[in-house]
């Protein structure tokens, strides 16, 4: 992984290694995530891409410590700039929370509250961290409202969030987010609730802060478009587990994994033309309870039969480094990944150095 | 808003009136002749002839009806010549059995069920919503499940077996407290809480069996929304997360459910009432049946019904208030 700030113990801003996050049900273990590792740099956009149930809003709810610690086992490390989150009391994590690090939701509308203004929503979230007068926090709010682009922000604060359009709810969610001016911002699937010329909006939006405050971002989405447009980076998920790591060069155009294949074969492209049927991937994602036994994704992997004594029934694959920065969870062996790259995406595909 | 209220008062107008008219018809269709009521067993044709002429039962249904709306409203006069009772709006007829207005009967009850409603409403609210606050904060621990099993056997014990269980020991069997005999808190507080005490718990522990559970679901409810998730994300104290965020949205749709269940126990808590011989409208509902004193009948039902009607009006109006996203219209 790249090395050029050194921030954190590992030379990282953000270092998650071996993350693992477990619910105790009645049904048995869910493991939600299980071993991901990841690093990112400030200033730099991470995405998390996999199906739901992926494990991918575990993972990001785990680095923000929203998990009920006496429901869920957390393992592993998150290390924000040098201190690990993880081993911290709740209390020093619910401090960072909103300032150092802050979280960006799906559904706007179910994610404020429906019963306080925008302007109190901020006003609180200023004020949790900053010891400043109400009057102080407001402004600040609207400054902030004003910033994320809602027009006449002081009007708009005494607004409750049903009185506002879905577009203009997320950005007040950004505005929240942003109040404390965080060096890590997480957005969950920020654009999946919005029409799609509004998400074109709250991504250019993003970026346009990610400029000014200099914050390492994590994206998580389905949406390889929204990928295409902010990753620097990019982890695929599956089954709680992470199948795929590299550059989002590496990802578009060197993918490896079945599962990623899928992922881009299934993604409509308007250069194919409309005779071209998409391509997707058979069957559901598991179960996190009764995960198969070899690896995740060998029941809806259509080239198992590649890999030569029965090892992906048997077997888990192992994290392979297979370029630089780029890492994949597959018990084929390079060349026939490589060759059924080819194959499935075609053109797309470049030949690697 | 004013225009809403304006609407909501004339159907409301409405809906009193379709219910005094079907309540109207429905005692007149009863096999009981209420004039042959009005006398004892020393009862002479002619008497009845008299008191069904006075009582203006010898009309036709409509004209009957026509009486009843003008008494209500304007007052009305019943018998004619020499012997002639005038009776002043709001008039909802006279019980000839009891000798008296049904006004002033149910006026003379109404204090007694006030004060057992109040009382009761009272502690049900704060055991109810606290224990059901508690219990859905500690979900699936045995605290939880204590207090649902608790809410359950509370919820399906019926009045009448606490009442009468209460009432043998605490007051027949150990004589803790003296026999129920209601006076006016005004006039002997002591022996005022002394008689209320046994009905404000009989009556307590059924309804907050109820809100324990309605309070702990609206609030497991609330705390999965996600704008608690939000509050926790912007580092905000799992504190204030509970009480500024959750109780605020949790407890909203709870005014609702309290200000019926308080309205319809003014209309009379009837098995309380008579277990602690409560001369409250409960207990008035009763004998009326019991006498087929039909003027009475009549008049509590609409009492009751003007109750809950008009409690309806004031929870929703309520609601607009406390949930921005209600807009009346």
């Amino acid at each position: 992984m790249s090395t050029n700030s050194s921030t954190g113990a590992g030379g990282n801003y953000l270092d998650v290694r071996d993350l693992r996050v477990e619910f105790p049900t009645e049904d048995g273990l869910v493991r939600a995530v299980d071993g991901v590792s990841f690093s990112l740099q400030r200033g730099q956009t991470l995405a998390i891409v996999g199906e739901s149930g992926s494990g991918k809003s575990v993972t990001s709810q785990a680095i923000m410590g929203l998990h009920n610690r006496k429901s869920a086992n957390i393992s592993g490390q998150v290390i924000l700039e040098g201190e690990d989150l993880i081993a911290m009391s709740d209390e020093g994590v619910r401090k960072l929370r909103g300032q150092k690090m802050a979280m960006i939701f799906q559904d706007p509308l179910s994610s404020l509250h429906p019963f306080y203004t925008v302007g109190k929503q901020l006003v609180e979230a200023v004020r949790v961290h900053q010891d400043v007068s109400k009057d102080a926090a407001r402004k600040q709010a609207i400054a902030m409202l004003d910033r994320v682009g809602i027009p006449n922000p002081d009007r708009r604060a005494d607004d409750y969030p049903h009185q506002l359009s879905g577009g203009m709810r997320q950005r007040v969610m950004i505005a929240m987010a942003l109040l404390n001016s965080p060096t890590l911002l997480i957005a969950d699937e920020p654009t999946t609730a919005l029409d799609v010329t509004v998400q074109a909006q709250i991504l250019e939006l993003l970026k346009d802060l990610q400029r000014d405050f200099n914050t390492a971002i994590i994206v998580i989405t389905h949406d390889l478009g929204v990928v295409a447009d902010m990753a620097d980076e990019v982890v695929v998920m599956y089954g709680g587990r992470l199948v795929e790591h590299g550059s989002v060069h590496d990802i578009f155009h060197r993918p490896e994994m079945p599962y990623t294949l899928g992922l881009l074969a299934s993604m409509p492209r308007l250069d194919h033309g409309r005779s071209s049927r998409l391509d997707p991937i058979p069957g559901l994602p598991p179960s996190l309870i009764r995960l198969p036994q070899g690896c995740v994704f060998r029941p809806r992997c259509t080239y198992h039969d590649k890999v030569p004594g029965g090892l992906c029934d048997t077997e888990r694959p192992e994290l392979i480094t297979t370029g630089p920065n780029h890492e994949v969870r597959c018990h084929m062996t390079a060349d026939v990944r490589r060759a059924i790259a080819v194959e499935r995406l075609g053109a797309r595909i470049e030949e690697t150095a | 808003m004013s225009g809403y209220i304006v609407r909501r008062l004339i159907s409301m107008v409405l809906m009193l009136l379709l219910l005094t008219l079907v309540v109207f018809l429905l005692f007149s269709v009863l096999p009981t002749d209420p004039a042959r009521l009005t006398c004892g067993k020393a009862c002479t044709p002619e008497v009845v002839a008299a008191n069904r002429h006075n009582l203006g039962l010898d009309l036709p249904l409509w004209k009957q009806y026509w009486e009843f709306l003008k008494g209500l409203f304007i007052g009305r006069t019943y018998g004619s010549g020499t012997q002639t009772y005038s009776c002043d709006a709001p008039c909802l007829g006279y019980s000839f059995k009891r000798g008296e207005e049904v006004t002033t009967l149910i006026k003379q009850g109404f204090p007694a069920t006030f004060w057992l409603a109040v009382g009761a409403f009272i502690m049900w609210i704060s055991v109810g919503v606290s224990v059901g606050i508690y219990a859905a904060l500690r979900r699936g621990k045995w605290q939880d499940k204590t207090v649902m099993g608790i809410s359950l056997i509370g919820y399906s014990l019926p009045s009448f077996f606490i009442g009468l269980v209460l009432l043998y020991f605490i007051i027949l069997k150990w004589e803790l407290l003296p026999y129920p005999s209601y006076v006016s808190p005004f006039e002997n507080p002591v022996a005022f809480f002394q008689t209320m005490l046994l009905p404000w718990i009989v009556l307590a522990i059924l309804y907050a069996a109820f809100y324990m559970r309605l309070t702990r679901n609206q609030m497991l409810d609330t705390l999965g929304e996600d704008y608690i998730r939000t509050a926790r994300a912007k580092g905000l104290s799992e504190r204030i997360v509970i009480r500024k965020h959750g109780l605020r949205a949790g407890l909203t749709p709870i005014v609702t459910a309290a200000g019926l269940d308080l309205a319809g126990l003014l209309g009379g808590a009837i098995i309380t009432e008579s277990i602690f011989s409560l001369p409250g409208i409960g207990s008035l509902a009763v004998n009326s049946v019991v006498d087929a004193d039909l003027p009475l009948i009549v008049g509590i039902t609409l009492v009751t019904a003007t109750f809950i009607i008009v409690a309806n009006l004031i929870v929703d109006l309520l609601y607009a208030v406390i949930d921005p996203r209600v807009r009346l219209v």
